[in-house]
């Protein structure tokens, strides 16, 4: 029997009493509560079509983080560029892609956001800045630097933000490319999405320096934790860090703790954490403290908050009608998108 | 005999050999507290404990390397890929440092060590998880390549790879791992490097390795109706690859289709074909044909799925170009 991990919630200013004195707008939480609320009962309705075998696959939820995507885009411009793992259905839609193509992709359908090629774990949005969406743990860490350096290289003021995982921090390319990124000053800032768990395995089962942020320290990288339900504090962190790259002073780590409300995957018995662990955190729900603020404040009235809610119900709704309408990629296309070169000489045999 | 299920005639081999071995142990990712990601290693953690069933971070590279020092200073061990997609990631150690450590020593350091984990297409899971690596790892000198099909076979050749004092990467696959077969009571085990003619025939040979095999014995029963008489060579392992035991078919037969789930280019494929027009050419009676994965990335779609995977229909397609009876 696993040993129970113990993460706990970061200890925050009780619900909602920021709300008066928030140097955030009403428009500012109106649009987390929107943008979340999307976020999660997208995740909610992809979770339950999937058990419907309505598509194949895996599918991993963000259902709990979305207060990291949240504060990082209110945070951010829509110049910069986005680059995540296979957790990724949260950051296009927090990014305004449109959720039937998201819809549709994890319907393997042609109009889908990658036509139908790369499925839940490789969303793609050029439009967006999003540039995926990437299936192999830590592959993204290195490579969305080089988009950093080639921001730099083209002397933008843009930043690139680059979300892994805390089981991915272990993995060695991360080492060899905070020592460049800070070396070479490249306008990169690192999301640690930190859940306490990679799969079974919490943070401290695997490392002897259970606070992340520690680990861009020795590389000199400013670095620090976040409080990953509350989308103000994700929010003040990126602001801080987008400064700081803009200026030209470099990549920054941020440890943003935050909790997976459901299973790795849909197919995890989570026997290696108690039901009241997920109950504290879901306590701290990001999206419960938005519309606690917008209800305190009186920004909107129950009849404006539920028109929000029904649009959202809305646009969920018609992106499954969107992608169970749509086609699925015809035999052709399998040799599209391969090269670049259209009349690449492949092996046919039969 | 009993039935068991694949992930079980591992787990079986595995616990063997670490009862009777003191110097085997077991790491890689979710393998212990998890009791594997696909359930290999259940109980294990319970049987051997935490010194010889380990837990590793996301750290591919990084513990299968530990494991290769730990073989050149006497252990044995096996390491768990979840799947060989992420073993890329370890592929320096494997084949920059174990495939190469004896020979570089001048024969002062072997490294017996077994890396083991699911290979192949499973399902939707996109181009970066659904790779094959058997041509990959074959291609290495001083590795030795093995690729079960079923249960039986797992265990024995699991065994036999554990007791092996080379460096030896074992294919499996998620898709595999609930398939059951018989196996005996007792130990057994399956030596290295012998094919094994899973189904008798005359008119042309089959030659095929891992979970597509499946695909062969499908087609072989619907050509029977036809009056076409298959035989089905399961090569087993594909370094090294026994030859004789094609050739001596193919001499029977004249008449050969090999069927990979992998891509053709440089494959075990192509690999067979030279190998057969070199040493058997007078004995065919028509070119070699192979059916393999389309020249693509896997893609996500069901549709592009079924486009890129061998299947019956072109395997049959291809025994009867062999017979000219398209
Ligand atoms: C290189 C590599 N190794 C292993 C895996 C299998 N795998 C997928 S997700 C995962 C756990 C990752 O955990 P974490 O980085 O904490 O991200 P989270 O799932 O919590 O968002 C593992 C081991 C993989 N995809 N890639
Ligand atoms: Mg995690």
């Amino acid at each position: 029997m696993a040993t129970k991990a113990v993460a706990k919630p970061s200890k925050t200013t009780k619900k909602s009493s920021v709300a008066s004195k928030s140097k955030f707008s009403k428009e500012t939480y109106v649009k987390w509560y929107k943008d979340m609320l999307l976020m999660r009962r997208f995740e909610e309705k992809a979770g339950q079509l999937y058990i419907q075998q309505k598509f194949g696959g895996f599918c991993h939820l963000y259902i709990g983080q979305e207060a990291i995507v949240a504060g990082t885009v209110s945070g951010s411009r829509p110049t910069d560029s986005h680059m995540t793992a296979y957790r990724d259905h949260a950051h296009p839609l927090g990014l305004g892609t449109d959720p039937r193509v998201l819809m549709a992709e994890l319907y393997g359908r042609t109009t889908g956001c990658s036509k139908g090629k790369g499925g839940s774990m490789h969303f793609f949005d050029k439009d967006k800045n999003f540039m995926g969406g990437h299936g192999i743990v830590g592959a993204q860490i290195p490579m969305g630097t080089g988009v950093a350096f080639a921001e730099k290289y083209n002397e933008t003021d843009n930043v690139v933000f680059v979300s892994m995982g805390d089981g991915a921090v272990r993995q060695g390319a991360l080492h060899e490319t905070f020592n460049m990124a800070v070396n070479w000053k490249l306008p990169v800032i690192y999301i640690i999405e930190n859940n306490n768990y990679a799969m079974g395995t919490s943070v401290e089962r695997t490392t002897n320096v259970t606070d992340l942020s520690k680990i861009g320290l020795s590389y000199d990288i400013p670095s620090k934790s976040v409080n990953g339900m509350s989308p103000e504090a994700v929010h003040e962190a990126i602001e801080e860090a987008c400064d700081r790259a803009r200026r030209g002073d470099g990549p920054t780590l941020l440890d943003i703790r935050t909790y997976r409300y459901k299973g790795h995957s849909m197919s995890d018995p989570q026997k290696y954490r108690t039901k009241e662990e997920v109950a504290e955190w879901q306590a701290k729900d990001p999206i419960d403290h938005c519309l606690d603020v917008i209800k305190e404040n009186k920004w909107l009235t129950d009849a404006e908050i539920e028109e929000i809610n029904n649009w959202v119900k809305k646009e969920v709704e018609e992106s499954v009608e969107f992608a169970e309408n749509s086609p699925y990629p015809e035999a052709h296309e399998l040799y599209e998108d391969v090269y670049k070169q259209t009349d690449y000489p492949y092996i046919k045999e039969y | 005999m009993k039935t068991v299920q694949f992930r079980e005639a591992l787990r079986e081999a595995m616990s063997e050999e670490m009862r009777r071995d003191k110097s085997v142990f077991l790491l890689g990712e979710e393998v212990a507290e998890y009791n594997g990601a696909y359930k290999v290693s259940q109980g294990m953690l319970d049987e051997f404990g935490p010194k010889r069933v380990i837990d590793t971070p996301i750290a591919e590279l990084g513990f299968a390397g530990i494991a290769v020092g730990a073989s050149m200073n006497g252990l044995r061990p096996i390491v768990e890929f979840m799947t060989w997609n992420f073993a890329i990631l370890a592929a320096d150690q494997i084949i920059n440092s174990a495939a190469k450590m004896l020979q570089m020593s001048g024969g002062q350091y072997h490294c017996p060590i077994v890396f083991r984990g699911g290979n192949g297409t499973a399902g939707q899971l996109g181009a970066t998880h659904s790779q094959s690596f058997e041509a990959f790892y074959a291609h290495v000198p001083g590795l030795k390549v093995i690729t079960p099909s079923n249960p039986y076979d797992a265990k024995g050749l699991l065994k036999a790879a554990i007791r092996d004092n080379d460096p030896v990467v074992f294919l499996e696959s998620e898709k595999m791992y609930g398939d059951k077969g018989e196996i005996p009571e007792g130990e057994y085990i399956i030596p290295i490097g012998v094919a094994d003619i899973k189904r008798a025939g005359t008119d042309v040979t089959i030659v095929s390795f891992g979970k597509i095999l499946k695909v062969a014995f499908e087609a072989a029963e619907l050509l029977e109706k036809e009056g076409i008489s298959c035989e089905i060579i399961d090569l087993r392992t594909v370094r090294p690859i026994d030859y004789a035991c094609v050739v001596e078919s193919v001499k029977k037969t004249n008449r050969c289709v090999v069927l990979e789930e992998s891509w053709p280019l440089a494959s075990i494929s192509s690999e067979i074909s030279y190998h057969l027009q070199r040493y058997a050419f007078d004995h065919l009676d028509a070119p070699v044909m192979r059916v393999t994965q389309t020249d693509t990335p896997f893609a996500f779609s069901p549709t592009l799925i079924d486009e890129a995977l061998p299947n019956v229909a072109r395997l049959i397609n291809a025994v009867k170009a062999t017979l000219y009876r398209n």
